[in-house]
């Protein structure tokens, strides 16, 4: 085979990997969900392994290119839509909605990302963002009987057409004045400044990356999607999209949108306090918790944002640190939500938790680790995400943005902290399931890398700084 | 590796942590668990304590810089290692943790409630402590600095009185707002000097503008940490709800922590904004010295008198260490030796009286000293100590304080002074309202004296209390040099024409 292709075959296992799948379910007589499943999560580590052996190279005539700084963010995609079909397999049959597409759809959203991610002309980039956003909406209604499930898949589809109409908008608007979807002519067009058409385009652009992020103030969908939507899904939703898409920013702002960083930095600061705040004070009244996952997700692509605004290369492995970070906090957290089960019903309000400590040390034990770290309270791991876009904001020289961040990080604690307060302080008899060993092996195995990253913090941080020498260097 | 070959510091650190562990594989039915519990963060806390006194033992006085020290790579690609070292501010530092967490953990022995975590959060806590005392690089020690949060929150919120979730939450945020700016602080001094070791950062000159607003950050941080007025308001709380051995390191451990800070980086980093900071730390540690002493008179609960006092003492430590003379720092660093060990005592004397089931309310106590003696005599010399009477350790730090400040500033020295008396005042009412007076209830009459194991705790806390104050000698010869090493580059920075001589010498 020619070396060329080579970093065409993650892509290959996932989608013929999941074709494979769909056949399987379909000709199938009995139930594959399972086999399904496993199947699945075989061909994410299959992709990943051959991902990581992979070298760099530009595929169909520059549609996509890989680098280092694909890779990591590939790898994380491929981590975060794992641990979510290890989440489904046991929540979707004690829902009673276990069925074999699940797994089919999640492989056809990662190829969506892994084609967002390696993007290196417009074209391609919407396309892999149109195949990740169709499979998502079909997950978020993938309860079908569920009245709420319903709605967050409706009103996802409908946002979110609105943000790839934008998306796709601002390309057109692009193209037009500059003439060229691919990257790196427009990087060579724009090194001599753009026209008004063009940076207006870029904002559409941004605007409808920013809607996927969920950054504040295109956000609307964001917790009434997560509360909705079966919580294995919206724990994918908390993750791999919002990873991908995170990295895609980062590939075209800095990539052919690089030279015009003095005009669009001012919408990313905005977008980033926006976030952090709202994410901050929006979060406090929240009673259920997958809505306050749902805006501390908000606040932390806030946060994540800052390593964009600042667009150097230290701001890009500052957000790919928090974003890694972020994968493995976000997974546990929503663990530990699928765990909340009672007499067969989940249950999902923060009161719910009370008199938790008493009654499951371990398991209140895992989702505190999980609170504090998203708090940013060291030494666990959610403090050097902090610590490493707080750095490179002031480095940039955006003092302001570094301010707002550590004020919203103290609002931000109190809501956590309440998590903890329930758990700790209160008196009840919370009186859950059994917790299913998939759910708990996700749920441990996250609170053991957030809390043992402080003594081994040297082989993420090497890896994010490589990958972005290579996105920028 | 350092001069005696083993990492005695890393040892010091993470012992306790190792002590966590093993109780966490405790397995076995309730009670068994809470006494094996108990014995093994006993015995850790004293292996920490002989390990604490071997440091004391290998360390040499003589020297003002960082000894034993330790350093590791950490976060690679930026210059950020781990780094430990010991000098003469943090040694005593590190010693008063080892010594008062088996005293802390001792007391806690009438708590039936969850013993095991209990254990666990103590032995965390000294783990964090001590790494912060010990830490010499700026990020290693944010990092302990914050991280003591997290048992101290538990411990309030757990085993704490009636309101210990308000207090807890308080406290909790309290802290973290000012230590997050802190936080800010440390990014730019890290972009200014391009790394964070603290020995260079030591050494890196800043611009004076850039120090105002580093102060600044520094302030709110360790002010709120050392409970400074009027950034202490969650100090009430804390000290009210918290179990009788979270108050204990809370006032004698914790809150030293904001006076270390400002000692180690506020102070000898930032010199001109800490000499422009002078009169406003001056005012600030005055107001704590003489308003919170009448707040301390005001009290009607036992427990919440001796935390109004132990504030009013932080004052009296801020304005020794911002006189910058020799014997203001000095004092400041011996009265946050003594009152660490003297507000233990009272805090101790305290929780004795909870244990026996007796309310805190001054007016419900009284005439104990009749069926307490030897309880009564110790309360006595704890307070005694606390007021400065000489002979006790209270008495060298407040008077080497006030030498410093009569150095500097005559009306700072004099309303310093004159807020002791008012500390006399509160003490002395506190000692008539619990020991004298008569009997309020006749149940007090049944109370019987102390036990071994309430012997074990008072006893060497009174007699290193007599001993730092009889003779003082064997403590301060050990901060000299690192003192008068800070004291001369705070000079020299001040005044650029003296370091320009030292240079050309």
């Amino acid at each position: 085979m020619n070396p060329m292709y080579l970093p065409l075959i993650p892509g290959l296992i996932l989608g013929l990997g999941g074709m494979v799948l769909l056949l399987i379910g379909v000709l199938s007589k009995r139930d594959q969900t399972c086999t399904c499943t496993y199947g699945a999560v075989l061909a994410l580590g299959l992709a990943a392994a051959f991902c990581l052996a992979a070298p760099d190279g530009v595929l169909f005539a520059g549609l996509l290119k890989t680098s280092l700084f694909t890779r990591f963010a590939d790898t994380l995609v491929y981590l975060g839509a794992a641990a979510a079909l290890l989440l489904s397999l046991d929540y979707n049959r004690r829902e009673a909605m276990a069925r074999f597409e699940f797994p089919v759809l999640v492989l056809f959203a990662v190829l969506g990302m892994i084609v967002m991610i390696s993007a290196a002309d417009l074209m391609s980039l919407y396309i892999g963002f149109e195949l990740q956003s169709l499979t998502l909406y079909i997950l978020a209604a993938s309860a079908r009987d569920s009245l709420r499930s319903t709605e967050a898949g409706l009103k996802y589809f409908v946002l979110g057409s609105l943000a790839s109409g934008l998306l796709i908008y601002g390309i057109s608007l692009v193209y037009g004045f500059a003439g060229t979807t691919n990257f790196i002519s427009l990087a060579a067009i724009l090194a001599n400044g753009a026209g008004y058409g063009t940076i207006i385009g870029i904002v559409f652009v941004l605007v409808g990356l920013a809607f996927k992020v969920s950054a504040a103030p295109f956000h609307m969908w964001t917790p009434d999607v997560y509360e909705g939507s079966p919580t294995p899904v919206t724990a994918l939703f908390g993750t791999a999209p919002k990873i991908a898409t995170m990295a895609l920013l980062f590939s075209v702002m800095l990539g052919p949108f690089g030279h015009l960083l003095a005009q669009w930095r001012m919408i990313i600061e905005v977008l980033s306090i926006l976030s952090m705040a709202l994410g901050a004070l929006a979060a406090i009244g929240q009673k259920n918790i997958k809505r306050l996952l749902a805006y501390s997700s908000i606040g932390h692509m806030g946060y994540a944002l800052m390593g964009l605004a600042a667009g150097t290369m230290a701001g890009t492995q500052a957000t790919l640190v928090y974003l890694a970070i972020y994968l493995v906090m976000s997974f546990g957290a929503f663990a530990c939500v699928i765990a909340m089960r009672r007499k067969g019903q989940a249950v999902e309000t923060i009161a719910d938790l009370a008199g938790l400590s008493t009654e499951n040390p371990s398991f209140a034990l895992a989702l505190a680790i999980f609170m504090w770290a998203m708090a940013g309270i060291p030494p666990l791991s959610g403090f050097f995400g902090k610590l490493y876009v707080f750095s490179a904001a002031i480095n940039a020289g955006l003092t302001t943005l570094a301010v707002v961040g550590v004020v919203t990080s103290v609002i931000g604690a109190f809501y956590y902290l309440r998590v903890i307060k329930v758990m700790y302080f209160d008196a009840g008899t919370p009186g859950f399931d059994k917790t299913a060993s998939s759910v708990r092996f996700v749920m441990f195995a996250g609170a053991l890398v957030t809390c043992l990253f402080v003594f081994i913090p040297g082989p993420l941080i090497t890896a994010a700084d490589a990958a972005a020498k290579a996105l920028i260097g | 590796m350092n001069q005696i070959g083993f990492p005695i510091l890393s040892l010091l650190t993470f012992l306790p942590l190792a002590g966590v562990a093993y109780l966490a594989t405790l397995r076995g039915d309730e009670m068994a668990v809470a006494s094996q519990a108990r014995n093994g963060a006993l015995i850790t806390s004293l292996g920490v304590l002989a390990l604490g006194i071997y440091l004391w033992v290998a360390f040499d006085p003589s020297q003002a810089g960082f000894q034993f020290v330790e350093a590791l790579p950490w976060l690679s690609g930026l210059d950020v290692q781990y780094r430990m070292g010991v000098d003469g501010i943090s040694l005593f530092l590190i010693l008063l943790t080892a010594f008062l967490t088996p005293i802390a953990i001792l007391s806690s022995w009438s708590i039936t409630k969850r013993v095991r975590e209990l254990m666990m959060a103590f032995l965390l806590l000294e783990t964090m402590t001590i790494g912060m005392f010990c830490a010499l690089d700026f990020v290693v020690f944010y990092i302990f600095f914050e991280a003591v949060l997290l048992p101290m929150y538990l411990i309030i919120g757990i085993w704490g009185g009636e309101r210990r979730i308000y207090a807890a939450v308080k406290f909790f945020i309290f802290t973290l707002a000012g230590s997050l700016f802190m936080l800010l602080a440390l990014v730019w001094l890290w972009r200014n000097a391009g790394t964070t070791d603290i020995v260079t950062l030591l050494h890196t000159p800043i611009a004076p503008q850039a120090q105002m607003w580093l102060f600044a950050a520094f302030l709110a941080s360790f002010g709120v940490k050392a409970a400074v007025w009027p950034l202490h308001t969650w100090l009430p709380d804390a000290y009210g709800e918290a179990p009788i051995p979270g108050t204990i390191m809370l006032a004698a451990v914790l809150s030293k922590m904001g006076a270390y800070g400002f000692l180690r980086f506020a102070v000898p980093m930032l010199p001109q904004a800490a000499a422009a900071a002078e009169p406003l730390m001056f005012t600030l540690g005055v107001v704590a010295v003489i308003y919170i002493s009448f707040v301390a008179l005001a009290q009607t609960d036992m427990k919440r008198m001796i935390a109004y006092s132990s504030a009013a003492h932080m004052g009296i430590i801020i304005i020794g260490i911002f006189t910058f003379t020799v014997e203001g720092i000095e004092g400041a660093l011996f009265q946050m030796l003594s009152h660490g060990l003297v507000i233990a005592g009272l805090f101790v004397c305290t929780g004795i009286l909870l244990s026996r089931g007796q309310t805190l309310t001054l007016s419900r106590l009284g005439g104990l000293a009749a069926k307490m003696p030897a309880y009564a005599a110790l309360l006595m010399l704890f307070s005694l100590a606390n007021v400065g009477l000489p002979g006790t350790s209270g008495f060298v730090g407040e008077i080497l304080v006030i030498v410093g400040a009569m150095k500097v500033n005559f009306w700072v020295a004099l309303l310093g002074a004159g807020g002791m008396v008012l500390g006399a005042a509160y003490m002395l009412m506190l000692l008539r309202a619990v020991l004298f007076d008569k009997l309020s209830r006749p149940e007090l009459g049944a109370l019987a004296d102390l036990k071994p194991r309430e012997y074990a705790m008072l006893l060497p806390l009174a007699a290193m209390v007599l001993w730092l104050g009889i003779y003082p000698g064997s403590f301060t010869h050990m901060f000299d040099a690192s003192v008068n090493a800070m004291v001369q580059a705070h000079i020299a920075a001040l005044t650029p024409h003296t370091a320009l001589a030292m240079v050309t010498k």
